[in-house]
């Protein structure tokens, strides 16, 4: 297991290099200078050259990159060209709204999404299980970002229920101002998840080792929790691994209708104002947290079933 | 495990049979085929079924509901949505098709590199591959939009560049199960190049699959330009799209619902359309895919 | 031989002092399908001696694993006991509560199933599993744990401590099938089904795991109902044997009775097409012919009828019971009352 977990570690951290080294390259691959393109057309020869300096840009590609990742290791990412701080900082500042957006989101549509699958395949070809089957779907067919506006829509702007700007003071000013973000990330991940607890449920049912154990006697609710369960929840930890990356695309698309803070909004407008080091800082920091996070749902799969662990 | 079919002289029913014959035990597969039949024909009839220019300024009132002149109501400016939701369509078809397009194109030149080649190749592909589905689809489509600027170009090139890595793998592995395939090797020594080869048995096999997976990622296709369109980092006004459609919408949400319904309903219908469209044609003719998501 | 007509195999085998575990009186048992009932075990009335071996023997297809499944209520969902009763005890097998039947399995009857490779629960370890089966118990955990020890090394597993730890996947088929004859002796059943255990196994093995099974039904004297379609290890096993054939028993007795004196002619024919009874080099392996018939629409008469040499005209027109040969042997044939051409 340890050996299994030190090996993904190993690659995960490969796939962040070449991600970085994707995005330099891309930077560099790309028609147009970066420094032209952040100060405008009016801008003077001698400052589009400063800003080539300070942004490292006249050096060669290689060294460039050797560089970044020098940098990254002590954890500078690099400076804010129009106001000076430093990256790092600045996305530091944001993350912490974004997280916990993410996981909130994660964790009540995964509880639910488990609950009602797990509970359809039990009472597979009941009405329940129809009517749960309508809903997935319909869930599933609603962007993120339809669904957010949906939600303000009828929750803030109909109802007047609940708030649909900002993050909210204190801990439940928090929590309410969650309330509306979370469900429009959320819920066509309940549909997901549901639909493939439900598919891998009614597959592990009728699993010869289910009938053995069945053949012992076993309680019905030992059988489902160890038995079943266990194994049938595995490709829903996955999915939601990679999943992570969709939330993320969520969390950006969420946090600009609801004005909220958090990277995606950062993002938005770095990339609107043409904000280089403070994109790339931040979409680097995206990357490396959805890496962990498809590590972590990895981890926790061979930590469900021994047989995975052997995969690398 | 070779997927192969060799050709046989028993009479076949046609792929239109086939596909009818499945359909008619599958009701939301019908419904699928149908709405995906209705968005095209709107999409490419769009410019002669339109009631008005999706650009003209209407005369009457703006934020208007739904009325017999103006079938989805007009927007913030006063323009007819209905006209605009059309247009918008034809963008979406366009985008889809396109990106899809490019997509297939490219995962099969990697997937086929990566399956045929050497190793090392094969490796490094492979973590690219990793690295690329590391990238939430609309941040990578953000970088992108602050390096070479908003445009319906762009959001091609970035739904293609992320949809690459799924198309690229399931031809490698297709490439890599018939490169040690005996008869594979046989035909060789018989002097066949690698590319006949390639043509002749990788492709065949891989294509239909490929069709389906791509038929079902149109939605999301779909999705991430109307998202780019929505934050102003996609296609450029005047080109309607829904997702400029639902940005107007969303900055007069307080003033009328009509904007954002007229431009999310195309969205969710596509997203049906599509889905249930793939999904039986999936069951249809090859169950095994179910497995390969 | 006597015409006498048995409605009961217990009679023939109270008469030779072997007193019945478990009674099954004209079962019968149907699968449905789309196209129509499938009536695959009609009107079986068989007795499970204590103590001793049965073996069910016959082609595939002809029910001996539904039989199996039914005597422990594990049939497939679309099966249905349409007729008759299982008498364990007070308690009747074909109409059980699904509380009863959890009170029964893994404490008076226990399984032993045909793929060793996926019987076991992959996620969880040998030890964990050999705990799960043992949860009425009201011993400690560790009296529990000595206990699975104990039966890994009556089962010859090596090494048995360690192996508690082991996962599924970590052990070859044959240890895996041990493994879960370990676990079913270990609920000390008064009877234990076993469905086909070696036929995914390759020779060696089988010959291994049939010793096994001996010897251990020798030292615990539970009574084993032995699912095969192999002759040769049923006539090395078992003490009865019943044959079957298209869902019902066509004759049952003695291993010694029914291997050394077939009645019936399909057990004729079968014991002539096992292979391990050819005698001299032959190019051409003897076969039955014909096919086995459609149990959706099953023929007046014997089942038989279709494929038998000696076939004649009250064959087709009624059912035959069963009758009486040697001390315990039943047949369901009318050459066996006196009738027709007796020729071997």
């Amino acid at each position: 297991m340890i050996y299994y977990a030190m090996q993904r570690f190993l690659l995960s951290v490969l796939i962040v290099i070449v991600a970085i080294s994707a995005l330099t390259l891309m930077l560099h691959v790309v028609p147009g200078d970066p420094a032209t393109m952040m100060l405008g057309a009016r801008a003077t020869p001698e400052l589009i050259e400063q800003t080539r300096v300070a942004m490292g840009l006249d050096q060669p590609l290689p060294v460039q990159i050797v560089t970044f990742f020098g940098r990254i290791l002590q954890g500078n990412l690099g400076t804010d060209v129009f106001t000076g701080r430093d990256v790092s900082d600045i996305v530091f500042e944001q993350l912490p709204y974004t997280l916990v957006l993410i996981a909130v989101s994660i964790l009540w549509s995964a509880t639910l999404g488990i609950v009602l699958g797990c509970y359809s395949a039990l009472r597979a070809g009941t009405w329940l299980d129809t009517l749960l089957g309508i809903l997935s779907v319909g869930t599933i067919s609603i962007p993120a970002f339809v669904m957010a506006l949906y939600a303000v829509l009828i929750f803030a702007v109909s109802l007047d229920w609940l708030p649909a700007i900002g993050a909210g003071q204190g801990f439940f000013g928090g929590a309410v101002h969650l309330i509306l973000p979370a469900f429009a990330i959320g819920i066509s991940w309940v549909g997901y998840v549901a639909r493939m607890v439900r598919a891998s449920m009614l597959e592990v049912m009728g699993a010869p080792h289910v009938r053995m154990a069945r053949s012992f006697g076993l309680t019905e609710a030992r059988i489902v929790r160890v038995y079943i369960l266990k194994i049938a929840v595995q490709p829903a930890v996955t999915l939601l691994g990679t999943g992570v990356a969709h939330l993320f695309s969520a969390a950006v698309f969420v946090e600009v209708i609801f004005a909220r803070p958090g990277i995606g909004a950062l993002i938005v407008s770095s990339v609107n104002e043409r904000n280089y080091p403070v994109v790339l800082g931040a979409v680097l920091v995206t990357t490396a947290i959805i890496v962990l996070a498809t590590l972590v749902s990895d981890l926790v799969v061979a930590l469900l079933d021994p047989r995975q662990r052997e995969a690398l | 495990m070779s997927q192969v079919q060799t050709a046989v002289s028993l009479p076949q029913p046609t792929l239109l049979a086939r596909t009818l014959q499945g359909l008619a035990g599958n009701r939301t597969g019908t419904i699928g085929f149908f709405l995906v039949a209705l968005i095209l024909a709107a999409a490419i009839f769009a410019p002669w079924i339109s009631p008005y220019d999706p650009a003209a300024i209407m005369t009457g009132p703006r934020m208007a509901p739904p009325s017999f002149d103006h079938w989805l109501g007009t927007d913030h400016i006063g323009r007819d949505l209905f006209s605009r939701v059309l247009a918008g369509g034809q963008v979406a078809m366009l985008v889809a098709a396109a990106a899809l397009g490019a997509a297939l194109s490219l995962g099969l030149a990697l997937g086929l590199m990566a399956g045929l080649g050497p190793r090392w190749l094969d490796n490094l592909l492979l973590l690219l591959f990793d690295a690329l589905r590391s990238f939430p689809t609309i941040v990578f489509g953000l970088a992108v939009v602050a390096l070479v600027g908003p445009s319906l170009l762009t959001v091609i090139m970035v739904v293609a560049i992320t949809s690459v890595p799924i198309y690229a793998r399931i031809i490698r592995t297709q490439a890599q199960a018939l490169r040690n395939a005996e008869f594979v090797m046989a035909e060789r020594a018989m002097g066949a190049s690698l590319p006949r080869v390639l043509f002749v048995h990788v492709l065949p096999n891989v294509l239909g699959p490929l069709l389906i997976l791509a038929s079902m990622d149109v939605p999301l296709v779909i999705a991430t330009e109307a998202g780019l369109s929505f934050l102003g980092m996609g296609v450029r006004p005047p080109t309607p799209s829904w997702g400029v459609i639902l940005n107007d919408g969303y900055n007069f949400i307080r003033n009328s619902p009509w904007p954002v319904i007229a431009g999310s309903v195309p969205i969710v219908l596509v997203t049906l359309g599509f889905t249930f469209m793939g999904e039986a044609l999936r069951d249809i003719f090859d169950p095994r895919l179910q497995k390969a998501n | 031989m006597s015409e006498q007509k048995l409605m009961h195999s217990s009679d023939a085998m109270r008469g030779d002092g072997h007193v019945p575990l478990m009674r099954i009186e004209e079962l019968s048992v149907d699968f449905s399908t789309a196209r129509g009932p499938i009536h695959a075990l009609r009107h079986i009335s068989l007795d499970v001696a204590a103590g001793r071996i049965l073996g069910l023997v016959g082609e595939s297809g002809c029910g001996k694993s539904s039989l199996a499944y039914s005597l422990i209520g594990l049939l497939a969902g679309n099966a249905r006991i349409t007729h008759g009763v299982i008498r364990l005890g007070d308690d009747d097998l074909a109409h059980l509560s699904a509380g009863r039947w959890r009170a029964l399995r893994g404490k008076r009857i226990a399984m032993i199933f045909q793929d060793p490779m996926t019987s076991l629960n992959p996620v969880r370890t040998i030890g964990q599993q050999m705990m799960d089966i043992q949860y009425r118990e009201r011993i400690t955990r560790a009296e529990k744990r000595k206990l699975a020890v104990d039966f890994l090394a009556q089962v010859r597993i090596p090494d048995p401590e360690a192996r508690l730890d082991s996962y599924p996947h970590e052990l070859s088929g044959g240890m895996r099938q041990r493994v879960c004859i370990a676990m079913a002796l270990l609920t000390r059943p008064d009877l234990l089904i076993a469905d086909e255990p070696t036929t995914a196994l390759d020779a060696t093995l089988e010959v291994q795991i049939i010793h096994l099974l001996r010897d251990l039904q020798q030292q615990f004297g539970c009574s084993v109902i032995f699912v095969s379609h192999h002759l040769g290890t049923v006539a090395e096993l078992c003490d009865d044997v019943a044959v079957m054939y298209a869902g019902e028993v066509v004759e049952q007795g003695s291993v010694d009775e029914i291997f050394r004196q077939p009645a019936h002619p399909y057990t004729q024919a079968l014991l002539e097409c096992d292979p391990g009874s050819i005698r001299e080099a032959t190019r051409i392996l003897p076969t039955i012919p014909g096919s086995l018939p459609d149990l959706r629409q099953v023929p007046s008469g014997c089942i038989f009828q279709d494929r038998c040499p000696h076939v004649f005209e009250r064959c087709r027109r009624e059912h035959p019971g069963f009758y009486s040969g040697e001390r315990t042997q039943l047949t369901r044939c009318y050459r066996v009352a006196g009738e027709g051409e007796m020729t071997s």
